[in-house]
C-alpha cells in the first residue's frame, strides 16, 4: 500500500501532464456524444467509429504526401492543418451520412429510443468492420491486414521546452493541449453566440416549440452531427500526433471513455465535456499509478458507475437543455 | 404489403394457438421438446453443418446462444432494460465452475447452484446502484461492467490471468444408459450430445419459468415498467424491486449457461467473453422479436447458425450483422416474430423507452407525446 502511494507521489507531475493530454482528446470526442445527446437524447454509439475515421483521414494525408521523417516550421503547421481538415471532413461527412441513413428514418417515424440505440450499435459494428475489411486494406495498400495496428512514423520532432522537477514538458504536449482547448473555446462561442448555436440550444430545450419558432430541426440535427464529427476528426489528428498509431477498433475503448467524460462533465454541456475529459484523464492516470497500469480502464469504468450513481447530471449539470425541467 | 401479409400469417397462427385447449398445447410442447432432443440424430447434419460436427454446433454456438438470448430476453424484452454487458454473467458462471471445480474435489452438480447463485448476486450488485438510471445510461454502465469483469479476469493471477483456467470438471457420467445407440449421460470429450441434452432441459425450464411469470404479477409489473416506469411507480408497482428481479433472473440464466458451457469445453480464457458476444446476443433478441420467446429463439438460432453454415462468409459476419441491425430498426423494428404487445407499443411511437428528443413527426407521434405527458 505504501509502495503504491510512493509510486503515485513520485509519478504525480508526469501523470498529471499525461492525464491532461489524454483528457483533452477525450474532451474533443466527448463533444460529439454530448451534443447529439443534448439534441436527440440518443447515445450515438457509432461516434467511436467517427473518431476512428478521423484518425484514418489524417493518416491518409501522411501517406499521400509520403512523409517519413519529421518536418518542422511552416511545413509542420501546414501539414497539421491539412491533416486536421481532412480528418474533420472524413469524420464530419461520415457523421452526417450516418444520421441520414441510420437515425433519420427512425426519427421520422417516431421510433423508440431503444430502436435508435440498437441502430447505433449496428452502425458502429458495420463501420469498424467495413474499415477492417475494405477501407484500410485499400487506402493503405495492406491486403488482408486490415485488423493490424497501423504504426505512424514520427512527423513532428519532439523537443523539450522546459523542466519542472521531474516533469518535462515537450512541444507536442503543448500543441495537443493548446489545440484541444482552442477548439473547445471556438465551439463554445459557436453554441452560445451564433444563430446556429441558438437553433441547437432551442432544439435541445424543446423541439416542438423550436419548430413553431421557425427552427429547421432537420438542419439543426445535421449540423449537430457535422460539428460533433468534425471535433472527433480533430481529435483523430491529435491522437496520431501523440500516440502515433491507429487501428480499426481504436474507437471502442476511447469512445466509452469519452462518453464517460461527457457524463462526468454533465451530458449536453459543452464546457462540461472539457472539464469531464480533464477530470477523467487525471483520475484515470492517478488510479493507474496507484493500482498499477493494468487497472487503468477499470478505474475509468468505476468512475462512470460512481458518477451515474451519485451525480447523474455531472459536474456542471446539463446545460444545453437547461430550460427543460 | 408483403410485410402485412407476413404479419397476418403470424397473427392467424397466434389466434389459432391461443384458441387451443390447454392439453393440446401441452402435447405440442412435448412434441417440440422431443424434436429438440432428436435434433442431433436427425439425418440433416450434412445440410445443417457440412464443416463441423452437427452435434457440436448444436451445443455451441446454437444452444448456448439460444439460452443466453432467453436470459437476456427477460431483461431487455420483458422489463425493457437495455443490458450491453450480458456476457459478464456468462463469464461469472463459467469462472465459478472453473475455479471451484479445479480447486476442490466438488461434484459438478454441487457447484452449479453456487455458480448460478453468484451470477444472480453479481446481477444484483450491478443492478442495485445502476437500476435507478435512465435507460440509455444503464446501457453504457452495463457495457462498462462487462469490460470490468473481463479486464479483472485478465489481471487476476489467482484465476489464471490471460491463460484462464484449464481442467474444468465434466458433469459426472452415468454409463450404460443407451438410447438409440448413444450414451446419453456419458459426459466425455467426444460426444457433445449429452451436453446438448442438458441445454435443452435448461431451455425448457427457462421457457416454462418465463411463460408462467408472464401471466403473473411479475410479468404484469415488468410490462408496466417497460411501458411507462413513472406511471407504474405511481400505480404502486415497486419498480426498483422488479427491475432488480429481472436483472438477477437474467444473470442467473446467463450464469447457468456459463456453467454448462465451461463444463464441456474444459478450459476457458478471458478472451472467450468479449463485448461482441454481448452485442451478438442482444442482436439475436432484437432480430427475433424482443419479448417473444419463439422469436428470440429463432433470432438466436439464425445468429448462431448462419456464420457456422456459411463459413466462407465468416469474415463478413460482423459487417453483415451491423448492416442488418440498422436495416431491421428502419424497416421492422419489432423483429422477425414480434410479440404483439411490443408491436403495439412500437406503433404508438414510444416503445416503452421514450421517443427521440428532436422528433417532430406526423400527427401520430405528437399524439403519443401528448399521451406521454
Amino acid at each position: 500500500m505504501l509502495d503504491n502511494f510512493n509510486n503515485l507521489v513520485s509519478q504525480f507531475w508526469p501523470q498529471t501532464m499525461d492525464g491532461l493530454i489524454k483528457g483533452s482528446i477525450y474532451a474533443l470526442v466527448a463533444l460529439g456524444y454530448t451534443m447529439v445527446y443534448g439534441v436527440l437524447r440518443l447515445i450515438n454509439f457509432a461516434h467511436s467509429e467517427i473518431f476512428m475515421i478521423g484518425t484514418m483521414g489524417s493518416l491518409v494525408v501522411l501517406t499521400t504526401l509520403g512523409i517519413s521523417s519529421p518536418v518542422s516550421g511552416v511545413a509542420l503547421i501546414g501539414l497539421l492543418m491539412l491533416m486536421a481538415v481532412v480528418g474533420m471532413l472524413a469524420s464530419g461527412g461520415t457523421a452526417v451520412l450516418l444520421e441520414q441513413i441510420a437515425y433519420r428514418p427512425l426519427r421520422k417515424r417516431g421510433s423508440s429510443r431503444l430502436a435508435a440505440l440498437i441502430s447505433a450499435i449496428g452502425a458502429s459494428l458495420f463501420l469498424a468492420e467495413f474499415f477492417a475489411l475494405v477501407v484500410i486494406p485499400w487506402l493503405f495498400d495492406r491486403p488482408g491486414q486490415g485488423r493490424n495496428i497501423i504504426g505512424v512514423k514520427r512527423f513532428m520532432q519532439r523537443e523539450e521546452l522546459f523542466t519542472i522537477g521531474n516533469l518535462t514538458v515537450t512541444n507536442d504536449q503543448v500543441l495537443v493541449l493548446g489545440a484541444a482547448v482552442m477548439m473547445m473555446i471556438l465551439l463554445d462561442l459557436l453554441v452560445n453566440r451564433t444563430k446556429i448555436g441558438r437553433g441547437i440550444r432551442a432544439t435541445a430545450q424543446d423541439p416542438q416549440t423550436a419548430v413553431l419558432m421557425g427552427v429547421n430541426i432537420d438542419r439543426v440535427v445535421r449540423t449537430t452531427f457535422l460539428i460533433g464529427g468534425a471535433m472527433a476528426g480533430v481529435a483523430g489528428t491529435l491522437w496520431l500526433l501523440k500516440y502515433e498509431n491507429t487501428r480499426f477498433n481504436i474507437g471502442f475503448l476511447l469512445g466509452i471513455k469519452a462518453f464517460t467524460a461527457a457524463v462526468l462533465g454533465g451530458i449536453g454541456n459543452v464546457r462540461g465535456a472539457l472539464v469531464g475529459g480533464f477530470v477523467l484523464g487525471l483520475v484515470e492516470n492517478y488510479g493507474a499509478s496507484f493500482f498499477g497500469s493494468a487497472w487503468l480502464d477499470v478505474v475509468a469504468f468505476i468512475i462512470l458507475v460512481l458518477v451515474l450513481m451519485f451525480r447523474p447530471t455531472g459536474i456542471l449539470g446539463e446545460s444545453l437543455q437547461v430550460a427543460r425541467a | 404489403m408483403i410485410k402485412n401479409r407476413v404479419s397476418g400469417v403470424f397473427d392467424t397462427i397466434h389466434d389459432t394457438w391461443a384458441g387451443l385447449p390447454g392439453w393440446q398445447r401441452w402435447i405440442v410442447y412435448a412434441a417440440l421438446f422431443v424434436l429438440a432432443l432428436a435434433l442431433p440424430s436427425l439425418p440433416i447434419s450434412s445440410f445443417m453443418s457440412p464443416h463441423v460436427s452437427w452435434g457440436d454446433v448444436l451445443f455451441f454456438p446454437i444452444g448456448v446462444y439460444i439460452l443466453l438470448a432467453l436470459g437476456l430476453n427477460i431483461v431487455v424484452g420483458k422489463a425493457g432494460l437495455l443490458d450491453l454487458g450480458f456476457v459478464a454473467f456468462f463469464a461469472i458462471g463459467a469462472y465459478h465452475i472453473a475455479y471451484i471445480g479445479t480447486q476442490t474435489e466438488w461434484n459438478f452438480w454441487a457447484i452449479l447452484p453456487i455458480a448460478v447463485l453468484m451470477a444472480a448476486v453479481s446481477g444484483i450488485i450491478l443492478g442495485a446502484p445502476t437500476l435507478r438510471l435512465r435507460g440509455d445510461y444503464l446501457a453504457i454502465v452495463t457495457l462498462g461492467f462487462g469490460e470490468i469483469v473481463r479486464i479483472t479476469a485478465v489481471n487476476t493471477e489467482a484465476i489464471g490471468g490471460t491463460n484462464g483456467i484449464a481442467g474444468i470438471p465434466h458433469p459426472p457420467s452415468v454409463e450404460g444408459v443407451v438410447f438409440f445407440g448413444h450414451e446419453i449421460f456419458k459426459y466425455g470429450l467426444l460426444d457433445s450430445r449429452p451436453y446438448y441434452y442438458l441445454l435443452v432441459l435448461l431451455c425448457a425450464i427457462v421457457i416454462i419459468l418465463t411463460v408462467r411469470w408472464d401471466h403473473s404479477r411479475v410479468g404484469r409489473a415488468w410490462a408496466a415498467i417497460r411501458e411507462d416506469e413513472d406511471a407504474a411507480e405511481v400505480m404502486g408497482v415497486p419498480t426498483y424491486k422488479f427491475k432488480l428481479l429481472a436483472f438477477a433472473t437474467g444473470a442467473a440464466i446467463g450464469g447457468a449457461t456459463g456453467v454448462f458451457w465451461a463444463g464441456k469445453v474444459i478450459s476457458i480464457v478471458p478472451q472467450d467473453f468479449p463485448f461482441m458476444l454481448s452485442a451478438t446476443i442482444l442482436a439475436a433478441v432484437v432480430l427475433g422479436g424482443s419479448g417473444n420467446i419463439p422469436g428470440v429463439m429463432l433470432g438466436a438460432f439464425l445468429v448462431a447458425w448462419l456464420p457456422e453454415r456459411f463459413r466462407g462468409f465468416a469474415e463478413y459476419r460482423i459487417l453483415v450483422f451491423g448492416a442488418v441491425l440498422v436495416l431491421m430498426m428502419a424497416l421492422r423494428p419489432e423483429g422477425l416474430i414480434p410479440s404483439r404487445q411490443r408491436k403495439a407499443e412500437l406503433k404508438a411511437g414510444t416503445g416503452g423507452m421514450g421517443s427521440l428528443g428532436a422528433e417532430v413527426g406526423g400527427p401520430d407521434s405528437v399524439e403519443a407525446a401528448e399521451v406521454a405527458k
